[in-house]
């Protein structure tokens, strides 16, 4: 599968795993409530591990393990839903996390942009067929009022 | 007024083409119908019962003439030759084409004006004083602050998709003008001992289903703090607002449910950590400043002669004087009101003539300057007292110089049934037929200051529940109903109205509104306004009188 991530596009090269399956070899996303569950035996894990959020997850309460962390996926429930945004700014700005901050989900192409003001890196679309679409929306603004986190 | 540098106008350039190429891909099919929504929404597009509905941002209610004779022109070329003013200050026009409006955008664009935030679950248009800079109660001129936030707000990455809607209003003077205290984030101008003017932060206040008046959450914030404590408040808004059920996601709810401590506590909290890297720095509030420096007044123009005469000599110019004209921190000058409740008028509506008439009378009165106000009129803020006569001559002509400001015909009113989705009943009609009932000028001016508002269903887009009189209109069974409450007020005593009682039928309403003025001129003593009298001998005897 491809997905966007520094502003190219290129192929996913990470397993998400669901929680009912096994554990893999390689890169692995897991979700955080797996992470606290399994977080001991997965110190000797082959391979980069990440985590993904959901939005009523609390970035504080993962501070202590983003240093083991190489990837954060912000999983959207629905693309309204305005949480993930403050998360990506968080994790940014106040937790230092300097890996690949990922949205997945039910996220729209028109959302990149902002997503990548607030420290989004990497996007990965339903719908691959729109990642050209959501690439050229990170070149709508040559301006902005705020600061923005990357 | 604040007038756009190159990255102001680059951005809202930008703005137009990204919603352009939305549009586009909508029309294609490949966006979603609530992809497309959320999209469209944040650039001021409703769809209604007839037609899409464009809102167009009045930046805190400041418009130059230029922009006027834009709408004017807009509101020929796309819409039916007529705008209506909202009681957020901004701008609608209710007939334009989806396909229309990244060209009405770019329009809007070339006059500096946009319609970014005006709708959707995101920051909107911040509003205050339409007298603000000219009043004769300002501590200061709150619009540099107005300005500062739209920037802040324009295109905010991270609060783009609140849990509901978001509006800010800022105050700078003693009487409070712009119903701050009915606003997600009300912000007053004030001074502390040491004399330094700084803000009092209220949060989670408004009206809609659930009115609510907003807390203090801090009595006194420093001004180069201002942009960190509105971005604490938004984003402890954006992790914990409820998104579970829209009628519980606002701020004000998760200020009732958490109490005023702890959403303090939260706000104080997040503030400590990102105060120090977002100063508003002095240099920066200054230059803003400049933007809003006052005209060039003739201060050494002696008071004028003929304006004293002209009123004793005309009675009616005398009146719209006393009721239409206040007061001007410079006093060879008045603010004037246009207002927009002639009797054969909806509420709010002004044609595309009277737009460009007005931007004409803007230029030769005014500076070329017009404001909104949160009552849904116009108001020209320097006008000359030599030439308030001729200028009362201009307006009467474009029926835009009934002398109603703050009376019972100067209805705050919503499009009701006839024109929006949510209604349940229609409210212009009603506002027709209660102007008439109290078309007597004397009658009218006998009653006084008294603020009627009604809106046709319970989301409340025209304040009832802070209404003198609040005008609700109800379904029974597919019928219209309207419930009445008295005692509202959204000024520095905002109140919340109380029911008189069980809903009254459509063909009732208008006689009520009578009965209970009746009261009031029964009961009154001295100069007690409406307001007064309710409140200090209670709805009783107006239920008695009307059940």
């Amino acid at each position: 599968m491809k997905i966007i991530k520094d502003k190219k596009i290129i192929e996913d090269n990470w397993s998400h795993i669901t929680d009912d399956d096994a554990i893999s070899l390689g890169n692995i996303t897991i979700s955080l409530s797996r992470w606290n569950d399994e977080k001991s035996s997965l110190g000797s894990h082959a391979g980069k591990i990440g985590i993904r959020l959901a939005p009523s997850d609390i970035i504080e309460d993962i501070s202590d393990d983003l240093n083991k962390i190489h990837l954060i996926g912000l999983e959207f429930p629905a693309f309204t839903d305005g949480r993930l945004f403050s998360h990506a700014r968080l994790l940014r700005s106040r937790y230092d996390f300097k890996d690949e901050i990922r949205a997945m989900g039910n996220f729209m192409p028109d959302q990149v942009f902002y997503l990548s003001r607030v420290g989004v890196n990497a996007f990965q679309l339903n719908n691959s067929d729109e990642l050209e679409a959501a690439l050229s929306t990170m070149n709508d603004f040559t301006v902005q009022y705020q600061t923005s986190t990357s | 007024m604040y007038q756009y540098t190159e990255t102001d106008q680059t951005l809202i350039d930008e703005r137009v083409n990204q919603y352009k190429k939305q549009t586009e891909r909508y029309l294609q099919g490949k966006i979603g119908e609530d992809e497309f929504r959320a999209l469209r929404l944040m650039n001021g597009l409703y769809i209604q019962t007839h037609a899409p509905m464009l809102r167009v941002a009045g930046p805190y209610g400041l418009i130059s003439s230029k922009q006027l004779r834009m709408l004017a022109h807009i509101s020929r070329k796309y819409d039916k030759c007529y705008a209506h003013i909202t009681t957020r200050q901004n701008i609608q026009f209710n007939w334009p084409e989806l396909e229309n409006v990244p060209d009405i955008l770019a329009d809007l664009a070339s006059v500096q004006m946009h319609a970014i935030q005006t709708s959707g679950n995101c920051l909107r248009n911040t509003t205050t004083d339409p007298l603000a800079g000219v009043c004769t109660d300002e501590i200061e001129d709150p619009r540099p602050y107005c300005e500062i936030i739209r920037q802040w707000t324009i295109l905010h990455p991270e609060f783009a998709y609140l849990p509901r809607k978001f509006k800010i209003a800022v105050s700078g003077s003693e009487q409070d003008r712009a119903a701050t205290q009915l606003h997600d984030i009300g912000l007053y101008l004030v001074k502390n001992e040491m004399g330094e003017t700084g803000f009092k932060i209220l949060v989670g206040g408004g009206l809609g289903r659930t009115p609510i008046i907003g807390k203090v959450i801090r009595p006194f914030l420093e001004k180069q703090h201002l942009l960190s404590y509105l971005e604490a408040i938004l984003r402890v808004y954006n992790l914990k607002g409820r998104r579970d059920n829209k009628y519980k996601s606002r701020i004000k709810i998760l200020v009732r449910e958490s109490g005023i401590e702890q959403m303090s506590k939260w706000v104080e909290t997040e503030w400590l950590q990102i105060k120090d890297g977002m100063e508003v720095s002095e240099d920066r509030i200054s230059n803003m400043q400049a933007e809003f420096k006052p005209p060039w007044y003739e201060t050494l123009a002696k008071q004028d002669a003929s304006f004293e005469s002209s009123k004793i000599e005309n009675s009616a110019f005398n009146t719209w004087i006393n009721l239409n004209t206040v007061a001007h921190k410079i006093s060879a000058y008045r603010a004037v009101y246009v207002s927009l409740k002639a009797p054969n008028s909806p509420p709010g509506d002004i044609t595309d003539k009277q737009l460009d008439a007005v931007a004409e009378l803007a230029d030769q009165y005014s500076f070329g300057e017009i404001r909104t106000t949160h009552r849904q009129n116009l108001v020209l803020a320097d006008v000359k007292q030599a030439e308030l006569f001729a200028l009362w001559q201009k307006l009467d002509k474009l029926s835009l110089a009934t002398p109603n400001i703050g009376t019972a015909t100067d209805m705050i009113c919503c499009p009701g049934l006839d024109f929006c989705t949510l209604a349940n009943a229609g409210s212009i009609g009603i506002a027709k037929e209660i102007n008439e009932a109290l078309d007597d000028i004397d009658y009218l001016h006998d009653i006084g200051e008294l603020k009627i508002n009604m809106s046709g269903c319970m989301n409340g887009c025209a304040h009832q529940s802070v209404g003198h009189i609040g005008i609700l209109g109800v379904d029974k069974k597919g019928v219209e109903w309207y419930q009445v409450t008295l005692g509202g007020s959204s000024e520095n005593d905002a109140a919340l109205g109380k029911r008189l009682g069980p809903a009254v039928a459509k063909n009732k309403i208008t006689q009520t509104i009578e009965t209970i003025l009746d009261v009031y001129i029964k009961q009154r003593q001295d100069n007690e306004i409406f307001l007064d009298t309710v409140n200090r001998i209670g709805v009783s005897p107006f239920k008695e009188a009307v059940y």
